[in-house]
């Protein structure tokens, strides 16, 4: 695929002795959903980790839009994250002191925007995950899938190019998991945002366009053609 | 389920007499229900007119005559093709996944089990990739939506078997105790 907005080849990554990540390549283009799934421990968090520049490979490139991300200092990676790139983790990433429209408006402020547009966009984000009506409550006051729109909504508020979602349901019931999803989908074909989704649930690997399923560090397809 | 590929698959192992096999298939079979002798025999019969097995010996040990059946070169090759076929996703063939599964063992080893599992989970994702983008569809109605999640339902468990047996035939002494 030439049209890959994030790619990356021959990820090597271990903890100590034991290797999370062993040679693993990958790629997502813009607007595609790619889903990486596998066992607890099979890497995929790992993985994420480095595409997101939050981790350094010990081996192998992480390429976002011809930039070398995994040879950029930290204060380059981290620039990269707040305005380009944005992450939706399981739960428990809002402030809880904060309204919903603070929260939203939040990584806008980290990036220099005006209070005033800043909040502009949050209240056009919250409404557009269908929550312009939690604007003024706090985390406490709202339900798990409340909650999770309203980190949906600040993940994207930057309008980043590539989401990271890591087990975003995972917290979740069936119906409330379900509603983030059909709004993460919507959205992400609507801006064209790529989505890198981990999920060790099959049915929520089945919002993604296609599946990358890891085994001990390692693409499965690979493993089994190995095993061959 | 398709019992005349289970009992290829329980003769790939070495000839048997229909009682062993009725025998055989109970014990590997769990979740199936007992065997009838007469379909045993009935079985047999149209799998020896089609080629797939063929008469061997006979013997008398102490009792009435008994013949044995084996595995033809046909037979086998049938077995394989089954083993190799993925089963179209839908609701309710979990049975003749585990059958597949469980068969592949008996006449090969995990390697087969787990090259057909991969080639059958990804069939299932597919499905229910599809059952997700019709469940999105703003024209599905209700009745759609609500049956589409019938359907996931069950693709969703059936996968999470499957990625549970990926994992266990893949490492077969990694039994559940350890």
């Amino acid at each position: 695929m030439n049209d890959a907005i994030l790619s990356a080849r021959g990820l090597v990554k271990s903890y100590g002795n034991s290797p999370a990540l062993r040679g693993v390549t990958f790629e997502v283009a813009a607007g595609e959903i790619v889903a990486v799934t596998g066992p607890s421990g099979c890497g995929k968090s790992t993985l994420l980790h480095c595409l997101s520049g939050i981790l350094r490979p010990d081996a192998g490139e992480v390429v976002y839009r011809e930039q070398r991300v995994d040879l950029m200092p930290e204060s380059a990676r981290a620039r990269l994250r707040r305005s380009e790139l944005g992450v939706l983790f399981q739960f428990g990433q809002l402030v809880a002191e904060l309204t919903a429209a603070e929260n939203v408006s939040l990584p806008l402020l980290l990036a220099g925007t005006g209070r005033r547009a800043a909040r502009t966009a949050a209240l056009t984000w919250l409404d557009r995950l269908g929550v312009a009506e939690l604007a003024e409550q706090r985390p406490g006051e709202m339900s798990g899938g409340q909650q999770q729109r309203v980190a949906l909504a600040r993940a994207l508020v930057t309008e980043p190019r590539v989401l990271f979602a890591d087990e975003p349901t995972g917290a979740l019931d069936t119906l409330a998991g379900e509603q983030v999803m059909a709004h993460l989908v919507r959205l992400a074909r609507a801006h064209r945002t790529a989505v890198v989704l981990v999920t060790h649930e099959p049915r929520i690997a089945g919002y993604a366009d296609r599946e990358v399923i890891m085994r001990d560090g390692e693409l499965a397809d690979v493993a089994l053609a190995a095993a061959r | 389920m398709s019992t005349s590929h289970v009992l290829l698959g329980l003769l790939a192992e070495g000839p048997k007499h229909g009682y062993e096999l009725k025998r055989a298939h109970d014990a590997h079979m769990p979740r199936a229900k007992p065997l009838a002798f007469g379909q045993v025999y009935a079985t047999l019969g149209r799998l020896q007119r089609d080629g797939l097995v063929a008469e061997g010996d006979r013997d008398r040990e102490g009792g009435p005559e008994r013949t044995s059946f084996a595995l033809t070169a046909q037979g086998r090759e049938r077995l394989d093709a089954w083993l190799s076929e993925v089963e179209a996703p839908a609701p309710f063939v979990a049975s003749a996944l585990l059958a597949k599964v469980v068969v592949a063992l008996l006449a090969a080893d995990g390697r087969r089990a787990g090259v057909y599992l991969a080639a059958q989970r990804a069939a299932h994702q597919q499905r229910l990739r599809e059952l997700t983008a019709a469940k999105l569809d703003p024209e599905s109605g209700l009745g759609d939506v609500i049956a589409a999640d019938f359907a996931i339902s069950h693709l969703d468990a059936d996968l999470r078997w499957m990625d549970t047996t990926i994992a266990r035939v893949a490492d077969p002494n990694r039994g559940v105790r350890s």
